[in-house]
């Protein structure tokens, strides 16, 4: 094998190549290689094209394509069991004249934005607490992260169940303590059902502000607090000045992914009022399910949940521009 | 960061108080669920008694649980579903990731930002025409229905973890293996995957509770009984329209809870890496 390399070694000298680098890509195996299929896989385009056959493949069918049959029949009257046929952009007109739709389209942007500015002040407060030396912390760290791990729909029951109208503890002790005489109704009217929603969202979304965060904040250099601590700075300025503009490339990120779930959020809201009481509390998720799944009206709940596509698409090119520009 | 400590009082107020609230707003409704399970149904529908504890606790919820209904199925179903889906969606991101990371060809970068794309892409968008492109392959209402469809999001995710991960293993100790005469895939497969494992394990892990959770594909694919996955039979399933079988309903949840917390628990660093890894790409 040595006197093939040389030869190689030395044809690389004289054209400028890398000495190191040539004969390893070009050299080795030449005398053991199997003609055909090991040495087709040898070029690395053909390689990478195989190795990434599986995922194209799968992605294609089962989003690249659902996704253009999406938009066929959001513009199509399909309804289930039937051919559709094309409508043009009667749905959204449709969607646009219905309260319950424009409830929702309200109501996204306001679980949105509550949600994540909530999750976003407590996660920080959680990191920053989190962020200190106490015993058991790393009992207290991963117990924190328990509401992101568990299934939603399951801790949602159980808050379902903490609302409830006869028999929730909030009630029982707010009653027992004397704060109230009457029970309050949690889930009984469409604000105060709002309220409860973003509660729970919060609960579930926190500890992955908090963890996340945590680790932005661990990789904080110390001595810039102390620095900052000798010229005379508060610990609130430390915070503002100091830690904040350093934390905030990984905030942004986890802000910008937090949004996108919360924005196309389903199940929370499904199974914590079904979109009720009087259907005051659907988003769009939960009312594009009732169009098409309880009245099966495919073509009209796909027009719906196509509504969040505009809004998901300014985010993802936003945080593509980010990344580009932090790169 | 430096931390320093004020009077106990001080710290108190700042500190333990804080987080004493913060643990316990976490972690009660998983009180909520235990003793819900345990408390017996005359103690649970009765405004007079104490809700905080029992003194005649019960089995009777997780009896009935198994007894009643297809429980056992569901979390067999459960567990096979999130394996197979974990395993197909390790393996084709296992290799993308490898060669986004490591191969040159011309169509390296727009791939990438392809599959992170795909990645943000909600279920909530595509589940009304998924659905009829999985009853169009015949397979609504069987388990393939959920497993081919949760590597949509599943793939995106480990691509994108590994081929951070695979950009931290040195090309040199590769290229040492090529001059030894290994080829390019044996080098790719005895040298770079076994030192991906950690890797590995933290796609794993991660995507494996992804599955074990996920709610929307299955509620809206698997219709029969004997289909379902945890999730979606103990919300289906122990809710007669406005009848809610509270007891049976916290014992399914805390039983479909468990499973998770514990592989979760076990690779408690893992999981983390995972999550801080999955945003910072």
């Amino acid at each position: 094998m040595a006197n093939q390399i040389e030869p190689i070694l030395a044809k690389s000298a004289t054209t400028g190549a890398p000495a190191i680098a040539a004969p390893v890509v070009v050299a080795v195996p030449q005398s053991r290689r199997p003609r055909g299929l090991g040495h087709f896989l040898e070029q690395e385009h053909i390689l990478a094209g195989a190795l990434l056959a599986p995922t194209l493949v799968i992605l294609t069918l089962f989003i690249a394509y659902p996704f253009v049959l999406g938009i066929w029949l959001a513009v199509s009257d399909k309804v289930v069991g039937r051919p559709g046929n094309f409508v043009g952009l009667h749905n959204f007109w449709v969607n646009l004249n219905d309260t319950i739709f424009l409830r929702a389209f309200q109501n996204t942007f306001v679980y949105t934005f509550i949600a994540t500015v909530l999750k976003l002040a407590l996660g920080m407060g959680a990191a920053l607490l989190l962020n200190h030396h106490f015993r058991f912390k790393r009992i207290v760290r991963a117990g924190m992260l328990l509401p992101w791990i568990v299934p939603t729909v399951l801790s949602t029951l159980a808050w379902q169940w903490m609302f409830d109208a006869t028999f929730s503890v909030f009630n029982w002790t707010l009653m027992n303590v004397g704060l109230i005489s009457q029970r309050i109704l949690w889930l009984g009217d469409g604000t105060m059902a709002m309220g409860c929603l973003v509660l729970v969202n919060v609960w579930r979304g926190m500890p992955f502000f908090a963890i996340t965060l945590l680790a932005g904040l661990q990789t904080v250099n110390p001595d810039l607090h102390e620095a900052a601590e000798i010229d005379g700075a508060n610990a609130w300025q430390r915070f503002w000045r100091v830690t904040l503009p350093l934390i905030k490339p990984i905030m942004l990120v986890v802000v910008l992914f937090s949004m996108i779930a919360t924005f196309a959020d389903f199940q929370l809201i499904y199974v914590l009022t079904r979109g009720g009481p009087y259907s005051s509390t659907h988003v769009f998720g939960t009312y594009a399910y009732e169009i098409a799944m309880r009245a099966a009206k495919l073509g009209q709940g796909a027009s719906i949940s196509l509504f969040l596509f505009p809004f998901l698409l300014m985010i993802i090119v936003f945080q593509l521009w980010y990344i580009r520009r932090s790169d | 960061m430096a931390v320093r400590y004020g009077s106990p009082l001080k710290r108190a107020v700042t500190f333990y108080i804080p987080l004493t609230v913060m643990v316990g707003a976490t972690l009660f409704p998983f009180y909520w669920m235990v003793i819900t399970s345990i408390r017996p149904d005359s103690e649970l529908y009765n405004v007079k008694m104490n809700p905080f504890f029992t003194l005649h606790p019960t089995f009777k919820h997780f009896q009935d649980l198994f007894e009643l209904t297809m429980f056992p199925q569901w979390a067999w179903n459960t567990l096979f579903i999130a394996v197979v889906s974990t395993g197909i969606s390790l393996f084709c991101g296992l290799l993308a990731g490898y060669a986004l990371a490591r191969l040159q060809f011309r169509w390296a970068p727009s791939l990438g930002t392809v599959i992170f794309i795909t990645y943000l892409v909600p279920p909530t968008l595509l589940f009304i025409p998924l659905g009829d492109v999985v009853k169009a392959f015949g397979i609504g209402d069987t388990p393939w229905a959920v497993i081919l469809t949760y590597p949509t999001f599943l793939i995106p995710f480990c691509t994108w973890l590994l081929m951070g991960y695979f950009k931290t293993i040195p090309r040199e100790i590769e290229d040492c293996a090529r001059i030894d005469g290994a080829s390019r895939i044996q080098a790719m497969v005895r040298i770079s995957f076994p030192l991906a494992v950690p890797g590995i394990l933290s796609a794993g892990i991660f995507a494996f509770t992804l599955s074990w959770n996920e709610f929307l594909y299955a509620l809206v694919f698997l219709s029969s009984p004997q289909q379902k996955t945890i999730p979606i039979g103990v919300f289906t399933e122990l809710v007669r329209g406005d009848v809610f079988y509270w007891g049976p309903l916290m014992a399914g949840a805390l039983l479909g809870s468990i499973p998770v917390a514990l592989v979760y628990s076990f690779f408690v660093e893992h999981y983390v890496t995972a999550l801080t890894g999955a945003v910072k790409g």
